[in-house]
């Protein structure tokens, strides 16, 4: 027994470096939402591309939605932006746009230069929406289901290896349970 | 070496030395210009914007942190303490946008137990360590004591010499 009791710091130095070594590989940037599960929050904004136009929460529900946030002062948003002509073409989700405190011609001449994905781009100027959003840099990514229920956040950039390990399985969960009729 | 040499080389030295120092008390913090309509507002809004972090820099909170999402934050953090929300009120609206993660001091719940707990269940744990060490009975004293038999045999040894 009291040569047992000699192991204890032993063992517990070594659980201490279990739960350290695991603590290097998890990445302190992902943070779960506080918005997963709850609809989307209201508001009243005007599109990118025709300031009398004004869209609300309404206008995003329905459908299975993907909402990213994007700016023109964004590097990332760059790299990440072929991704989303791609997946605006393939898939059948709609791929509405969170122009995030950004300038209106700056934001429109980017979409010209690289090509639109977007059915449209609120333009949240001031981000008023990307704060009920909990939105705090650029890119992120809302998954919206045809409920207008937050499904996931996103935060960085899209590729085809997140496109297939975040967002392909949750998709098809959503579409499955579209069939079923939930 | 001359005494004023001497003076003059030790008013140097404090003079560097306070110098050292006044330039450590400069901090990088953003300066906001917000106009408040009393102290106890200023005060509030100096308390929140320590305690609640900053999303984006995720070691700073609203008060120490350059990044553009902090200033929005304190933005609107002014605005709510000039409707006249409660501090709670703020607390709440913060966590249901950016979640728990923004409270520099969590609140209790089944997640964070171990947080707010554990380090007094330690403490407590090690003092009854310590205790039961301490209070350990020291070996039996008759076991050292010689019995009258070694005694005798001890003198005859004594003697011998």
């Amino acid at each position: 027994m009291n040569k047992l009791i000699r192991f204890i710091p032993l063992i517990l130095v070594l659980a201490l470096g279990v739960v350290l070594y695991r603590g290097l590989s998890l990445n302190p940037q992902d943070m779960p939402s506080a918005l997963v599960g709850k609809p989307i929050p209201s508001f009243s904004l005007p599109t990118l591309n025709n300031a009398e136009r004004i869209v609300s929460a309404q206008d995003l529900t329905g459908e299975i939605v993907l909402l990213n946030v994007w700016a023109t002062w964004c590097p990332t948003c760059k790299y990440e932006h072929p991704y989303l002509v791609d997946i605006a073409k393939k898939s059948e989700l709609k791929l509405y746009g969170l122009n995030y405190k950004d300038e209106r011609n700056a934001a429109q001449e980017w979409l010209t230069h690289y090509e639109d994905p977007y059915v449209f781009s609120i333009f949240d100027e001031i981000g008023t929406l990307g704060l009920d959003l909990g939105v705090y840099g650029a890119p992120e990514t809302f998954v919206i289901d045809h409920h207008g229920i937050i499904r996931k956040r996103f935060a960085g950039a899209i590729d085809t290896r997140v496109w297939r390990t975040e967002f392909e399985p949750l998709i098809a969960q959503i579409i499955a349970e579209r069939k079923q009729g939930e | 070496m001359s005494s004023l040499m001497r003076i003059m080389i030790n008013v140097a030295i404090v003079a560097a030395v306070s110098l050292a120092s006044s330039l450590n008390d400069v901090n990088a913090s953003p300066v906001d210009t917000y106009e408040f309509k009393d102290e106890v507002t200023k005060i509030r809004f100096q308390a929140l914007s320590k305690e609640l972090r900053c999303p984006k820099c995720q070691n700073q909170n609203l008060a120490d942190s350059n990044s553009p999402i902090a200033a929005d934050l304190r933005r609107e953090l002014y605005e709510l303490l000039q409707q006249g929300k409660a501090d709670s009120e703020i607390v709440d609206f913060m966590v249901n946008r950016y979640g728990e993660f923004v409270l520099y001091r969590p609140k209790v719940s089944e997640l964070t137990y171990v947080l707010w707990f554990g380090p007094a269940i330690l403490v407590l744990l090690g003092l009854v360590i310590v205790v039961l060490i301490v209070r350990r009975k020291p070996a039996k004293k008759e076991e050292l004591a010689l019995t009258s038999e070694q005694q005798d045999k001890l003198k005859q040894l004594l003697k011998d010499k």
